[in-house]
């Protein structure tokens, strides 16, 4: 199984027309998503990869049955189209844009406290049920249908990790790039609930980085109300304080959001953390094969 | 992108947060012509540089003649500021703030940020004035008051009151008013400026009773600038490095460190991902350089560019993975970058992901002198023999070794 997105989700692309938009509808295509259409006000009637284009999203869950979406929006139109996504009763929208203001994303967040989509990202690559559908940015051929869930908030880093847990023989349930702007849709957390409830999702591989305190939450919740093994690696433990590294979310200010801190919460909540990120697949294999070789398992 | 003192409090008053009256000037003689304007004595003699603790490192003056603001302003603007955020090396002042000086009664703490856990803008407020306030928060929580700000309903009465009928003791009628109505401006400049961080340390209760912001701390979000064309035109370039600051051009995050490991990577996890690995195997990264999920062969080569411009970098390491950026894009960057300027130091290079066959034919078929690293452990053992031979000679160590 996985969670959020399967063999059934119907895609909207929302920005089709654009030059993003368009090369990943046909990525995604490729990787046998069923993308059933896509949106570019004033666009529509147009077909792009024999994709269907309506002007709104209202009209591509009306005639196509779209549930899912992925914006690829420029970034002074991004909040309105997630808003319009969530308006048109999407289950599942992605946000791939990165840039939005953080003021936008603090209405966006208000607004959706009123709507059933979960949100994923900002500012991420997406989501992605390996064999079944991919809906974002990330390399298809890199994954392999498994039992390992990833949460995380970073990008290519996620296809660090999830090419060295294949190549270790662990394919995945769902991976989910969360996003690295400082407010995001939803967090570790919301996933983790998720991937608590799928029995196929045997483990969960969290990729943190610097800045804010998710990374300490979801150690928390990891503590409280996560039976399953966890495994943790957290960038950004040589980056300086007060620059923003990259994310919009990755800074460390105020003594706030450091890697060290992030670590001794996740290590002090039983999760495994893995400090050399080139041994992280091996290491994920080692614990997962021999039980009792470190990973902790809270009672 | 941070605002100077002066044009923080410019911007300040226009959302009717009274400020003390000042002059920016550039010299000692324009400082002595500042201070018989103003009212004084004292006056106060600001250094503007992007950096905090301007006052630790003899960056703020208060004096008590003309006379002496000139020689301040002379002496501060004569020799680089160092500070604990500045390095040993100290920033150059090139203007600093003459200001009225001000009888303190009472120093508090206002800020505005963005709190992530709510989503919402929440003010910070403390009677523990002129202190980091992480340092207050750390020692004595209970004096750090917060109250969110709810998007829908904006600044409502109620969250100043929360706040200010708090302190203890009460001040004067007229002080509360003065105090709940620079909060009210803040939070107004705060989602009109489309700031990240609004912070007045300290706002003062002089002894008659005014309320003035001494100091103005503000930060505007980089992804609003495009609708915050005059607050972007504000920038002042020359308060970066000069290698950031040509990164900033081509839309590349760079970000100058200590080391001499050249870094380059796509995405902002993977590149802060390299910098730790390249430490853990006993070198120091020289930048954090993202050339972003979607760069252009173009951007590559200028990201290459300001890696080499640096002379502190002794090698290089280029680690890819390969997603919406191609590695056959990366390797012409790089191919590109080094036509133009010579590649003086080692290079190791790791490919993985889209199109890594045809980026490593393209390098391998061409005069480049290059390393290849199967994975990211081994580019970072690679390089870091590069660098401190010490360690031995191992198969990275050979220069013509261009294995596929």
């Amino acid at each position: 199984m996985s969670i959020l997105v399967d063999e059934k989700t119907r895609v909207v692309v929302q920005g089709i027309t654009g030059r993003e938009g368009t090369f990943h509808t046909r990525q995604m295509l490729q990787y046998g998503t069923a993308v059933v259409a896509g949106v570019t006000p004033g666009k529509g009637g147009q077909t792009i990869e024999g994709v269907p284009v309506f002007n709104s999203v209202q009209d591509a869950v009306d005639r196509e049955g779209a549930n899912a979406a992925c914006i690829f929006v420029p970034p002074p139109f991004a909040a309105d189209a997630v808003m319009e996504a969530a308006c048109a009763g999407i289950a599942v929208t992605v946000c791939i844009t990165e840039g939005i203001p953080t003021l936008e994303m603090v209405r966006v967040t208000s607004y959706l406290r009123s709507h059933r989509t979960v949100l994923i990202g900002p500012n991420c690559p997406g989501i992605i049920s390996p064999g079944k559908t991919k809906v974002g940015i990330m390399p298809g051929p890199i994954h392999r249908p498994g039992t390992v869930g990833v949460i995380s908030r970073s990008g290519t880093l996620t296809y660090e990790v999830v090419d060295q847990l294949t190549r270790a023989g662990l394919g995945q349930s769902t991976c989910i790039g969360i996003g690295g702007d400082p407010i995001i849709g939803t967090s570790f957390i919301d996933h983790l609930e998720r991937f608590r409830e799928d029995p196929d999702t045997e483990a969960v591989v969290l990729i943190g980085e610097i800045g804010g305190t998710a990374e300490e939450d979801a150690a928390r919740y990891c503590r409280d109300s996560f039976t399953k093994p966890v495994l943790a690696f957290v960038a950004g433990r040589t980056a300086p304080p007060g620059k923003r590294m990259g994310h919009a979310g990755a800074i460390i200010s105020g003594g706030k959001g450091r890697a060290e801190d992030k670590i001794a919460a996740l290590e002090a909540a039983g999760i495994t953390v893995v400090r050399d990120l080139g041994r992280l697949g091996q290491t994920v294999e080692h614990t997962l094969t021999c039980p009792g070789s470190g990973v902790t398992i809270p009672l | 992108m941070k605002l100077h003192e002066h044009q923080a409090k410019a911007l300040f008053r226009s959302f009717d947060i009274p400020v003390p009256e000042g002059r920016l000037v550039k010299t000692g003689e324009d400082a002595l012509k500042a201070a018989h304007e103003l009212k004084g004595p004292p006056w106060v003699v600001k250094a503007q540089v992007h950096a905090g603790g301007r006052g630790k490192g003899g960056g703020v003056r208060v004096v008590q003649s003309p006379e002496e603001a000139a020689e301040a302003a002379e002496s501060i603007l004569g020799r680089p500021l160092v500070t604990p955020q500045t390095g040993p090396e100290g920033k150059p002042v090139r203007r600093v703030l003459v200001e009225e000086g001000v009888e303190i009664e009472q120093e508090l703490y206002l800020a505005m940020v963005v709190d992530r856990e709510s989503a919402a803008p929440v003010m910070i407020f403390s009677r523990e004035g002129g202190m980091e306030i992480e340092e207050v928060a750390a020692g004595t929580p209970e004096r750090v008051l917060k109250q969110v700000v709810l998007p829908e309903t904006g600044w409502m009465p109620f969250c100043g009151r929360n706040l200010v009928y708090r302190l203890d003791p009460l001040p004067a009628p007229d002080t509360l008013k003065a105090l709940t109505a620079t909060m009210a401006g803040l939070y107004r400049a705060f989602v009109e400026m489309d700031c990240s961080l609004a912070e007045i340390n300290p706002l003062v209760v002089t002894t008659t009773g005014r309320v003035l912001a001494v100091d103005a701390k503000v930060n505007i979000d980089d992804n609003a600038l495009f609708r915050q064309k005059k607050l972007a035109s504000m920038d002042d370039p020359s308060e970066k490095d000069p290698l950031e600051r040509k990164a900033g051009q081509f839309n590349l995050n760079y970000i100058r460190l200590d080391g001499n490991i050249g870094a380059m990577v796509n995405g902002a996890g993977l590149a802060m991902a390299t910098m730790d690995v390249i430490k853990m195997a006993g070198a120091e990264p020289a930048n954090f350089l993202d050339v972003g999920g979607g760069a252009s062969e173009e951007m590559i080569t200028r990201g290459f560019e300001i890696i080499l411009e640096d002379p502190k970098v002794k090698a290089i390491l280029i680690n890819i993975f390969g997603g919406i950026l191609r590695c056959d894009v990366l390797a012409r960057g790089v191919l590109a970058a080094a036509e133009k300027t010579a590649i003086r130091v080692p290079l190791i290079v790791r490919l993985e992901g889209t199109n890594v066959d045809e980026g490593r034919r393209i390098l391998e078929s061409s005069d480049l002198e290059f390393l290849v690293a199967k994975d990211i452990s081994e580019a970072a053992a690679m390089v870091t023999r590069q660098v401190s031979p010490t360690q031995g000679p191992g198969p990275g160590n050979r220069p013509t070794d261009r294995r596929p």
